[in-house]
């Protein structure tokens, strides 16, 4: 009974999900759509070679937007898992001003960073580049993986690795045995949102990369301002993949237990 | 059984004058504690929560530094030696068992990390295991354990390393009445067994008054009285230490001649206690309604059945005495007595300020 009251309200949650996705597909795959048919009159792939023609630049886009929004991601994870432990497990002096600090950059509007760094890039050889639209992407992901981080390193995780400490691991070998596959849910969790942070960054991108590094927010937005809905859905849906991709992943991770799992507080005890 | 450990591997702790200040607040921790405990000896740091006994023992884990003083085992100074290779084992108020590991995988932990071939682990996980009574759990996972389970199997964890201190930091609190019986005499059982220097920590009297050979009584991270469980009741070194063992009996008086001046008349001493304002001591149970040398008359007050014993409450001459006497005995509310105070049985404290 209760069981099927859940499936059928996740039937529900589906289909308030995937409605207004349906006009998207739609469009994708329409030829002729006009004003009051309800479906298109003509249908046609040219959305779909579009997306995947060879030498065509959503394969290239694509490609650089996974690159980009990856390496941020890893990296977000790498300069937030210290700064997340240290906050989340010792109290020190002036915390609140270190994290005040820690979430400054998404404050302040990048917009008013960005003019400044896009100065300081031109001068280091780096704006119009890959590389420097990687370490400004940086700039809005590391406060949100440091704070989800923060969450992560509970107490406990830190009496766990005292515990491993006087049994005889080093404080290396104590993180990698004991703390990381604690936090390992929390971690994956916090890399997910750099990476979509990042996957849908335009603003810092078009700043830094000039132009000349196209990511698919670029094609995106240069295809909704133009007037083809057709490669504009297409785009769309290729676009919001990898938030599927990390909904269904969230959601493996909620079926098997709570939501403190993810978060890999670990069950109270 | 496994047999009795060679004397080498348990070591001789010392502390010495050991200081910590809790690095937010400024506030001591622990003020000065100096204190030895032999090879293969078990002491209890007991005390109320907060009075540093757990400072006291994550600083000899090295998980703590000292804001002063020194750690020493066998004679060597350890502050320098990080915790991993100090072989201070510890076991927690709370399992702390890894939850993403197997009951073997957690006992085996230590090896691991020693690098021991699997061959040997495996053997030694299971002769650890049967120590503790939980052979045949290697395969479960910690939350499938009862809280009971759990901490055998912490103690088991500690133990596999051969520690030359054993750290317990209240290990039984967390349990039951019934289990937690049980579970002392289990560590009673391997920490003898194995010859292990044992430190454990308690806010329990009576617990470390079971355990320890040497109880380390602390207030406010100052050491009141290290002696053997008995001295304790005995011969108490404060008010505030008789107290906490459960005293009540205390009589003011002046001490002139070896023999103490109180409102009860002249009570004789079986030592000389120095001249001055002093405070007597006794234990209700050493209190005995008779005629004799130090006796008076009192008027019973109270009497409260126990079961094993009956309690009487006495008043002499504005002096309320506690009396612990047999079963048997049924002195009458309001009755007047004769109650004497044997002169081997007062102690002297020295009175305050």
């Amino acid at each position: 009974m209760g069981k099927r009251r859940t499936n059928a309200g996740l039937a529900v949650v589906a289909a308030l999900v995937a409605l207004p996705f349906v006009p998207l597909f739609l469009w994708a795959f329409a030829g002729e759509w006009r004003f009051p048919d309800l479906l298109p009159s003509e249908w046609s792939l040219r959305g779909i070679v579009y997306l995947v023609e060879p030498g065509g630049r959503v394969l290239g886009a694509t490609l650089t937007s996974l690159l980009i929004a990856g390496a941020t991601a890893i990296a977000s994870v790498a300069v937030g898992l210290p700064a997340g432990m240290a906050l989340g497990r010792y109290e020190f002096r002036l915390k609140g001003l270190v994290i005040f600090f820690i979430l400054l950059p998404i404050l302040v509007p990048p917009l008013a960073s960005t003019m400044g760094i896009h100065l300081t890039f031109i001068r280091l050889g780096l704006a119009d580049s890959a590389f420097g639209v990687f370490l400004v992407h940086l700039v809005p992901t590391v406060p949100y993986t440091a704070i989800i981080l923060t969450s992560v390193f509970a107490k406990r995780t830190g009496e766990l690795e005292e515990a491993a400490r006087t049994l005889g691991a080093s404080a290396w070998r104590a993180f990698l045995y004991v703390t990381l596959p604690q936090v390992a849910p929390g971690v994956a969790v916090a890399a997910l949102f750099g990476f979509l942070i990042s996957w849908s960054q335009y603003v810092l991108t078009l700043l830094i990369g000039g132009g000349n590094v196209v990511t698919l927010p670029m094609l995106l937005f240069s295809a909704a301002s133009g007037n083809d809905p057709v490669i504009t859905s297409g785009l769309a849906l290729v676009f919001v993949l990898p938030a599927i991709a990390a909904l269904l992943l969230a959601l493996r991770y909620l079926n098997s237990g709570d939501e403190r799992e993810l978060l890999g507080v670990g069950k109270p005890s | 059984m496994t047999p009795t450990r060679e004397p080498a591997v348990s070591a001789r702790l010392r502390l010495e004058d050991l200081s910590h200040r809790y690095l937010r607040t400024g506030e001591p921790a622990l003020s000065g504690l100096s204190l030895a405990v032999e090879p293969g000896e078990l002491i209890a740091f007991l005390g109320p929560s907060g009075c540093g006994k757990t400072t006291a023992l994550k600083v000899i884990a090295g998980l703590l530094r000292p804001t002063s003083g020194d750690v020493l085992v066998n004679g060597r100074s350890v502050l320098g030696v990080p915790p991993e290779k100090r072989g201070a084992a510890m076991v927690f108020q709370k399992p702390l068992l890894f939850p993403h590991m197997s009951v073997e995988a957690n006992v085996g932990f230590g090896l691991r990390m020693r690098n021991v071939s699997r061959d040997q682990t495996g053997r030694r996980v299971e002769t650890t295991l049967r120590q503790v009574r939980m052979e045949g759990f290697a395969d479960r996972r910690p939350d499938e354990l009862s809280g009971g389970q759990q901490q055998r199997v912490a103690l088991a964890r500690a133990l596999i390393t051969e520690p030359r201190v054993l750290l317990l930091d209240e290990p039984l609190s967390a349990l039951d009445a019934n289990l937690r019986e049980e579970m002392r005499g289990l560590v009673k059982e391997v920490q003898r067994e194995g010859g292990y220097t044992t430190v454990f920590v308690t806010h329990d009297q009576e617990e470390a008054v079971v355990l320890a050979d040497r109880i380390a009584l602390l207030f406010e991270g100052r050491l009141q009285m290290y002696d053997k469980p008995q001295a304790f009741y005995d011969r108490p070194a404060s008010r505030r230490v008789a107290e906490f063992f459960g005293a009540t009996n205390f009589i003011r008086g002046r001490a002139r001649n070896g023999a103490v001046e109180t409102p009860l008349g002249h009570l004789k001493l079986a030592r000389k206690a120095p001249p001055g304002d002093v405070i007597l001591t006794i234990r209700p149970e050493a209190v005995r309604l008779e005629d004799g040398e130090n006796s008076f008359p009192a008027h019973v007050t109270g009497v409260a059945y126990l079961g094993t014993r009956v309690a009487c409450s006495l008043d002499a001459a504005g002096v309320k005495l506690r009396v612990a006497m047999p079963p048997h005995a049924r002195p009458r509310e309001g009755e007047e007595v004769t109650a004497r105070l044997p002169a081997g049985s007062l102690w002297v404290l020295e009175e305050s300020p």
